[in-house]
């Protein structure tokens, strides 16, 4: 069931990314471009993501089981760390400089994209790389708490 | 600054916007969890018992909307004008930054944002930040 529901929510966010334009490298890369020929429609996808988002999480914070038993799993540190920030400065360059981020590059894979497959290759391995470097550091690493 | 509006799409960007907070909502309202492409990918780089179906399919509904799409009409506008070299320096920023920032545009940008997380929002701001200042150099620095 929770498998089925995790499939139906993947698929829906897919769609929204499609039609709202944030699978298009392109226009995407005209939303971060402040200086040049600048569309702003990005700012309005996130302004409908968030009014039907902060609606439903209005609805759970109150809750400790979903609709269907399962524990809700918010996460609550407030720590705002150098790690953070610095992973998210180095997200930032690499999203200016593709247009791509985790979602669309699946959403891209899935539409045949050769270039969308090599920047999700490339972000696996982004993904290996920080994995080793947290292995080196600490060999019973904790895993790492996610936004 | 001048805004383009022959590209300027409100209707589908606010309503393809909505599609992805109902795809949140969805998510939490059922599972629990946070809708956060990232993290979902990154914990199958840990796999554990009992954590891995659920992320399989997340990631699967992802990769499913286009080709379903695909087969009932044609895809909207996917124009990716990065040369590849870049766009393998890219992701692999993309995929070291957001696990080390805990989150990428999904899960702090709009879920964190959604929920007012002070990290989540102190995240999309760096991001944010960098995505701009990154696009400023290419196209106005370097490619002038």
């Amino acid at each position: 069931m929770y498998t089925a529901a995790s499939f139906a929510a993947g698929f829906v966010f897919g769609l929204g990314l499609l039609v709202s334009g944030m699978a298009n490298p392109a226009k995407v890369l005209g939303f971060l471009d402040l200086a040049g020929a600048w569309d702003p429609s990005l700012a309005l996808v996130m302004a409908g993501a968030v009014a039907v988002g902060a609606a439903a999480f209005a609805f759970v914070k109150k809750r400790t089981h979903t609709l269907l038993g399962a524990p809700v799993l918010i996460p609550s540190p407030r720590r705002i760390d150098r790690r953070l920030v610095l992973g998210s400065l180095v997200f930032g360059v690499g999203w200016g400089l593709a247009g791509i981020c985790p979602g669309p590059a699946l959403v891209l894979a899935g539409a045949g994209s050769a270039k969308g497959l090599a920047f999700l290759a490339a972000m696996i391995a982004g993904n290996g790389v920080f994995e080793f470097l947290e292995k080196r550091k600490r060999p019973v690493a904790a895993p790492a708490p996610h936004a | 600054m001048s805004i383009a509006w022959n590209a300027f799409t409100p209707a589908s960007a606010l309503i393809g916007g909505a599609i992805i907070g109902a795809a949140v909502a969805l998510f939490v309202v059922l599972n629990g969890r946070i809708a956060g492409v990232s993290g979902i990918l990154g914990g199958l780089a840990r796999p554990q018992a009992g954590d891995i179906s659920w992320r399989v399919a997340f990631v699967a509904g992802l990769i499913a909307a286009p080709l379903a799409w695909g087969l009932l009409a044609a895809l909207p506008e996917i124009r990716v004008d990065t040369s590849v070299p870049v766009l393998v320096a890219a992701g692999l920023l993309v995929g070291v930054g957001t696990r080390y920032g805990g989150g990428c545009t999904s899960g702090h940008g709009v879920c964190g944002v959604s929920r007012a997380s002070p990290r989540s929002v102190a995240a999309t701001l760096a991001f944010m930040a960098a995505g701009f200042a990154t696009v400023y150099v290419v196209r106005h620095l370097i490619g002038s």
